[in-house]
């Protein structure tokens, strides 16, 4: 065979060769789709993985924390409702590198919520929190992810305030955590305290994905204000009238408001017969819980390829 | 085969055996007859997972590094000994060199590798007194441990055609490392967006895919393998190192060797 003859079979094969590999590697990643995360969780002892990283398990532990976002982002995206190896690989992250601060405030907003926003897990996401918060004491952040879980998922407002105060008097806490906790004790339940912790949240973040959730959940939690209080001015209609208004029209009329409400995508209110409020596009304005026809589901973010969804 | 290729690959193999590769294995029965016979007098029930973990670890290990080191050598060393204008001044052409070279360090690993393994299924018979189905698992790993000194020793190759000794095992134990993260690194691509992601999938589809190979883990835990993961991986194997290996071919076809 002459040179030349070589060289053309050669690069003929290196290149049919580079095909036929990335085209099994495509059918091998098909066959072993999760098979590194069980891999992964074979070792269920991070002192054994601490071990086995001679001495670099800050790497072992940024791997672990990619793949759990990796499995959140992917259970996430398939609107699944069981996320059972979320905890175990946020406790071997947390476990490896306790000072990774972002692995608990991300890690218990993806454990926290109820499916498919979350792993719906919120005792175990405040577990992971105080577990950061005993490594990272002076970290208010960690505070804040903690009384939010508290008040948010577990509904537990005295916890949450007094979380909140913890947080405060860590040195060089956010201010608003001060406040947050004189205002709990008062406002526990209502809207307004919703509102300043999604602002919080926006304010103080830094991620472009967790700034559009948190003004969401604004725009969410400003619609359930205005359908409660226009269905309580519907109310006072009926108890002044003893009917129900037929339109909106009526209650401007009547002087109980002040002209035509709209919700946040500018668009009118609508009063249905029976004297609800409903949005005239339900769909338009994600987590909402009041203003949707019957049996309507509030609508869920449409999942991006990677996390997080929360705070 | 070749008689030209058979006769440097045979050369290679003896070669090795004279550099005395092969005293590895004494090294390899020692570690694992301790580790077989400590494990079971410190821990509880794990001294069969012990044995399958430590000794598939270690043959994959010892090949690895004997691959690498070897590997690095074929081509610059007899340059460095003036042997190869001898072997190229015969009718033996300068690919036929190259792939002669490739089989002779993957025959040496395969005689490696098969005397560890009988190693391996001698401590896994002391601790566990007997061989359970599950065992038969084990020769999948082995097999595809092969297809892994495959592809290292393509790559020593290719890398020994053109770098130094020192560069070509750093490159090449580089590769094998990103490699046994392979899978990882297709999910981080995966994850990416724009030009990221799109450097980050070239990147992780033209590095060697060790990550499939590797069953170590299940096969210890008495779990079957795949027919359809040894078909592809053996696929896998056979069309990496053909790519390397034209790789090789093609840059020592040009070499100025004066």
């Amino acid at each position: 065979m002459n040179s030349r003859r070589v060289n053309v079979v050669a690069t003929a094969v290196l290149l049919l060769s580079l095909a036929g590999t990335v085209m099994t590697l495509r059918t091998l990643d098909g066959m072993r789709r999760g098979a590194t995360l069980r891999e992964v969780l074979y070792f269920r002892s991070p002192k054994m993985l601490r071990r086995m990283s001679l001495g670099y398990s800050g790497l072992v532990a940024d791997l672990y924390w990619t793949r759990a976002v990796q499995y959140f982002g992917s259970h996430h995206i398939a609107q699944a409702s069981d996320f059972h190896l979320l905890s175990p690989l946020l406790e071997m992250t947390t476990d490896l590198d306790p000072k990774m601060t972002v692995a608990y405030q991300f890690g218990s907003n993806f454990l926290a919520p109820a499916p498919p926003n979350g792993a719906g897990e919120p005792e175990k996401a405040v577990a992971l929190v105080e577990h950061g918060i005993q490594h990272n004491p002076d970290n208010w952040k960690l505070y804040y992810a903690l009384g939010f879980i508290y008040y948010m998922d577990l509904k537990d407002y005295k916890k949450a305030a007094e979380t909140f105060e913890r947080g405060a008097a860590v040195p060089k806490a956010h201010p608003f955590l001060r406040l947050l906790a004189a205002q709990m004790a008062q406002h526990a339940g209502e809207y307004g305290m919703s509102r300043m912790l999604w602002t919080a949240t926006y304010e103080t973040t830094t991620q472009e994905q967790i700034r559009r959730n948190a003004i969401d959940h604004l725009l969410a939690l400003r619609v359930d204000e205005d359908v409660t209080q226009l269905e309580r001015i519907v109310g006072s209609y009926r108890e002044r009238t003893g009917q129900l208004p037929s339109s909106i029209n009526d209650l401007v009329r009547a002087g109980l408001i002040g002209g035509m409400p709209v919700d946040p995508t500018g668009q009118p209110y609508k009063l249905t017969p029976d004297g609800r409020i409903e949005l005239r596009n339900p769909d338009a304005i994600l987590y909402i819980t009041k203003g949707l026809p019957p049996g309507h589901r509030s609508p869920q973010p449409k999942p991006e390829p990677t996390p997080p969804s929360g705070k | 085969m070749n008689s030209r290729i058979a006769n440097v690959a045979f050369n290679t193999f003896r070669e090795a055996v004279r550099d005395r590769v092969l005293y590895n294995l004494i090294a390899f029965a020692l570690l694992l007859s301790a580790a077989a016979i400590l494990v079971g007098q410190i821990s509880i029930d794990i001294e069969r997972l012990v044995v399958v973990n430590l000794g598939l670890t270690a043959v994959t290990l010892f090949g690895v590094v004997i691959a690498i080191f070897i590997g690095i050598g074929l081509v610059s060393k007899e340059i460095e000994k003036r042997t190869l204008y001898t072997v190229l001044s015969r009718p033996v052409r300068r690919w036929e060199f190259v792939v002669g070279k490739f089989l002779g360090l993957t025959g040496t690993l395969l005689v490696n590798t098969f005397f560890m393994a009988i190693g391996v299924f001698l401590a896994l018979l002391y601790v566990s007194r007997h061989f359970e189905r599950g065992d038969f698992s084990i020769t999948a790993a082995l097999y595809f441990i092969i297809l892994q000194f495959l592809i290292v020793c393509s790559l020593a190759l290719l890398f020994s055609s053109f770098s130094s000794p020192l560069l070509s095992a750093v490159f090449t134990f580089a590769l094998f490392v990103i490699g046994s993260l392979a899978e990882d690194l297709r999910g981080f691509a995966a994850a990416a967006k724009g030009i990221t992601a799109m450097l980050a999938g070239t990147v992780a589809y033209l590095v060697p895919n060790f990550s499939a190979m590797n069953v170590v883990n299940q096969v210890a835990h008495g779990e079957p393998v795949s027919g359809q993961l040894i078909l592809c991986n053996t696929v896998y194997a056979l069309l990496y190192s053909a790519m390397a290996i034209s790789g090789a071919v093609l840059i020592f076809q040009r070499r100025n060797l004066k």
